[in-house]
């Protein structure tokens, strides 16, 4: 495949992938409109009288009116069709926005109008440089000078050709009326501020990388293969719209006091008063955590295992009922389908022994379906081998011990512990203070170091864990006690 | 005795032509039946639903820091966990991680390309990837030592045959997920570089993708230059769901919050909502008088915001609900190229064309 690069291509490339430029062009026709549009009028600049110009502050009222936004937005779309190139200034020719005041500007003749169809050629800009420099010597820009020079010289062996149509163009000028020279000189020189911008200038015609296909071309590669997808698609289960799109508002709803940008942050957002004391309150491994943070675990099974404080908690209440193993099997899971592919046939060996072999020391209680499956996936382990038996386990632990779990008295020492933060009133003295008082916080590198010696240390001085002790009597061959009542 | 003989080819050629038109005849028969058992059970508008939800209030979303330091387009950009630093990249190769609180720049690495369109943090904080016209995607390990050169460190884990669009990594450190203009995605172990998974069905350049929040956690949503937004299986590498209502390149693709729906922006100017359970299209965020494309959303916390980031230099807030638009947020002098919600959703970054980076807040 060939592989694209951005070397500079001289401006050689065309636009497919600017959508907006038709959206554009419409605006424009409207705009135009002899009754509806922006009303014209000829305009006196300088000796010349330049028929159907229009003023900036025109042309914001029309935009403000005809989509009902405010004046700033009406602005912005006002400016960037200025960019587009569609309409230019008469005033101060090289900036591309519309001032909201009474500069003049005409519509561009869609001649001039940006194209997707073919490229703003090198060679037409060599001619219109070289027909400025025949005109008036000297009169070319510094940048423009650069250009020209470097075309020239990339360009050198049809230069006869450029600089003889440069001649005829300019002799053809000549021969038209003052008025209408004057006029497409200003058009074309529009076309070129907006086609080879000035250098530190933003240009709305640069769209970025080409994207390796174009989307105008018509492809009609793996029908057939698209139509076994369709068929498939067509039998898929689907749930009603009202059920589906319910249980998308009541989300919303759930979560508004907790969304920052909906309701108050407390005791407040850092970003709005430079103090970090919400980032603090809320750090993963806090101990005592806020009333809010509690309140997201009550949401969903999955809220509450994926904040590590939460689950902290949940765990410390299935060790107080001896069901631990299945959470522990569930983190063993996870950590089997996104750890290193090295270590993966090791892990799936390891949770077998401990979770799923007949005897093991965590033995959790599957079905035995599930099982079957799972004992025979484990001869060719891969990472998703466990995933029937983690779903099974997952299901169990939120249908069953997570509604358990929320009315043990665990949960409820938790939640009468939480922290409920008083909102910050700083006055603006004290703002200005916490703003020059930002700290830098600990580095994620050094948190995990620190995490890393804390796991070591406990693992180092834990209580003698009995279920190692009884696989460690196992593996000698010793009796193994009955294991404990399993409890579901 | 008829007409003179058509030469063999010319034969040929007009079965093919048959037949080809034959196949697209039939291709549209069956999408419009897609089409019509999707309608089957929609039964109601999310716009209806809407009507009883509490409408949203004024909003005064400013700038509350910018990031000045990088010295050409900022392409994109990510969050870290610890919800206050985050990496950007740009078109002159440059990777900086900064404290976005405090503005500090605390790393900075030269790729050896350009463009650098994707890059991402890794769950522990410890780690960045990145990748862009070089084909690849790269993880640097983050170090504390500033003397320290960060690319002697530098893993290769993804290699693609065009360039990288997206990438982001998954619940580890330890595998990454890919997209490229090549018009695949991939998953990869980081430490090995090893392939896991590939997935085919995009019909060109690929341009985004997110990994969806749901519980069992093994999806994730592409969005491309053929207009589709595909959802795949990570198991098994196919195709589950796909969508085609934009009318130009899909360049951003956002789960919803609950996993259940997921917003796209495109170069048509509109964004819209995928409700996957329905399998439908149930909004579209589009004004006449927005004209440029969507480079970039993201979803607030709740799920009733969503912010996206457009060409014309603005950024447009959606009530995901109701379908209006609450807020244009001006600031930017270039395209805004990147938007990304703060991970405790306190604030939103943009990247722009204009070299720097925004916090909103």
């Amino acid at each position: 495949m060939t592989i694209r690069n951005a070397i500079r291509d001289h401006g050689q490339r065309y636009r497919p992938r600017m959508a907006c430029l038709k959206k554009a062009e419409k605006v424009l026709l409207e705009m135009q409109d002899p009754k509806t549009g922006v009303k014209s009028q000829p305009q006196r600049l300088v000796i010349t009288t330049i028929p159907h110009a229009i003023s900036g502050e025109d042309i914001i009222a029309w935009l403000a009116d005809r989509f009902q936004i405010d004046s700033q937005e009406a602005r912005n779309l006002g400016s960037m069709l200025v960019a587009l190139g569609y309409i230019y200034p008469l005033q101060d020719h090289k900036r591309l926005v519309i001032k909201p005041d009474a500069s003049l500007y005409r519509f561009q003749t869609p001649y001039f109008w940006p194209t997707q169809q073919w490229p703003v050629e090198d060679t037409d800009y060599a001619i219109y440089l070289a027909k400025r420099n025949i005109r008036k010597k000297g009169i070319l820009e510094l940048h423009e000078q650069e250009q020209y020079n470097r075309l020239h010289k990339w360009m050198n062996h049809k230069w006869d050709f450029i600089v003889m149509q440069a001649k005829e163009q300019y002799r053809a000028a000549k021969e038209r009326k003052k008025p209408d020279r004057v006029v497409f000189d200003c058009q074309e020189r529009a076309y070129w501020v907006v086609h080879r911008p000035p250098p530190g200038t933003v240009s709305a015609m640069d769209y970025g990388l080409e994207r390796r296909i174009d989307p105008n071309a018509d492809e009609v590669t793996g029908e057939s293969l698209h139509m076994i997808f369709t068929q498939q698609s067509i039998m898929r289960p689907r749930v009603k719209s009202s059920v589906s799109i319910g249980a998308l508002v009541k989300y919303c709803a759930t979560y508004n006091s907790h969304d920052p940008f909906l309701s108050k942050c407390l005791p407040s957002n850092p970003w709005l008063t430079d103090d970090v004391t919400y980032w603090t309150l809320n750090m993963p491994n806090v101990e005592i955590p806020t009333k809010m943070r509690v309140e997201r675990w009550t949401f969903s099974f999955r809220e509450l295992l994926s904040d590590p404080r939460g689950r902290d908690d949940f765990r410390l209440f299935l060790k107080k009922e001896f069901s631990g193993e299945n959470l522990a099997f569930w983190e063993g899971c996870e950590d089997l389908k996104w750890g290193t592919a090295a270590t993966m046939r090791e892990k799936a060996e390891h949770i077998y022994k401990t979770f799923l072999a007949r005897g093991a020391p965590r033995w959790i209680n599957i079905d035995g379906k599930t099982m079957e499956i799972t004992v025979k996936g484990l001869k060719h382990p891969h990472r998703y081998v466990l995933e029937a038996a983690q779903t099974h386990i997952y299901m169990l632990m939120k249908k069953d011990s997570f509604g358990r779990y929320m009315k043990s008295p665990v949960f409820k020492d938790t939640l009468k512990k939480a922290i409920a933060p008083e909102e910050h009133k700083f006055t603006d003295a004290q703002l200005e203070q916490n703003a020059k008082n930002r700290r830098p916080s600990l580095s994620p590198i050094i948190l995990r170091q620190q995490e890393l010696e804390q796991k070591a240390k406990m693992a180092a001085s834990a209580p003698v864990d009995i279920t190692q002790v009884m696989s460690k009597l196992s593996k000698q061959g010793k009796e193994v006690a009955p294991r404990p009542p399993s409890k579901n | 005795m008829r007409s003179p003989p058509i030469p063999e080819m010319a034969t040929q050629e007009v079965q093919l032509n048959e037949t080809l038109a034959h196949l697209k005849t039939e291709s549209e028969t069956l999408k419009s039946k897609l089409e019509e058992e999707r309608a089957k059970l929609h039964d109601v508008e999310l716009h209806q639903v809407a009507e009883k939800v509490e409408g949203l209030g004024q909003f005064v979303m400013k700038t509350r820091r910018t990031l000045k330091g990088h010295g050409n387009k900022v392409l994109c950009m990510d969050w870290c966990k610890d919800k206050r630093r985050i990496v950007s990249s740009s078109q002159d190769g440059k990777v900086i991680v900064w404290d976005a609180f405090t503005t500090n720049k605390e790393h900075a690495v030269t790729m050896p390309c350009t463009w650098v369109m994707a890059c991402a943090y890794a769950p522990s904080g410890c780690a960045v990837a990145c990748g862009g016209l070089d084909n690849k995607c790269s993880v640097y390990p983050l170090s504390l030592d500033k003397n320290e050169n960060l690319a002697a460190k530098k893993k290769s884990v993804a290699m693609h045959t065009n360039y990288l669009s997206a990438c982001s990594f998954t619940n580890s450190d330890m595998q990454i997920l890919t997209s490229s203009g090549d018009g695949t995605c991939a998953l990869w172990d980081v430490e090995s570089g090893q392939l896991l998974q590939s997935f085919h069905g995009h019909a060109a350049d690929v341009l985004c993708l997110d990994l969806a929040p749901s519980e069992t956690g093994n999806t994730f949503v592409s969005g491309g230059c053929d207009k589709k937004a595909n959802v795949w299986d990570m198991r098994s590498g196919q195709c589950i769901q796909s969508f085609e209502t934009h009318e130009s390149d899909i360049n951003s693709v956002r789960y919803y919050p609950s996993g259940d729906a997921f917003a796209s922006g495109s170069d048509d100017a509109t964004c819209r909502l995928y409700d996957l359970r329905a399998d439908r299209e149930v909004a579209i965020y589009s004004k006449e008088s927005i004209i440029f494309g969507v480079s970039s959303v993201d979803f607030s916390l709740s799920g009733r915001l969503l912010f996206g980031g457009y060409n014309d230099y603005t950024i447009n807030v959606w009530d995901v609900l109701k379908g209006t638009r609450v807020s244009i947020l001006f600031g930017h002098e270039n395209r805004v190229s990147t938007l990304r919600v703060s991970p405790d959703g306190t604030a939103f970054c943009t990247g722009s064309w204009d070299h720097t980076l925004r916090i909103w807040a």
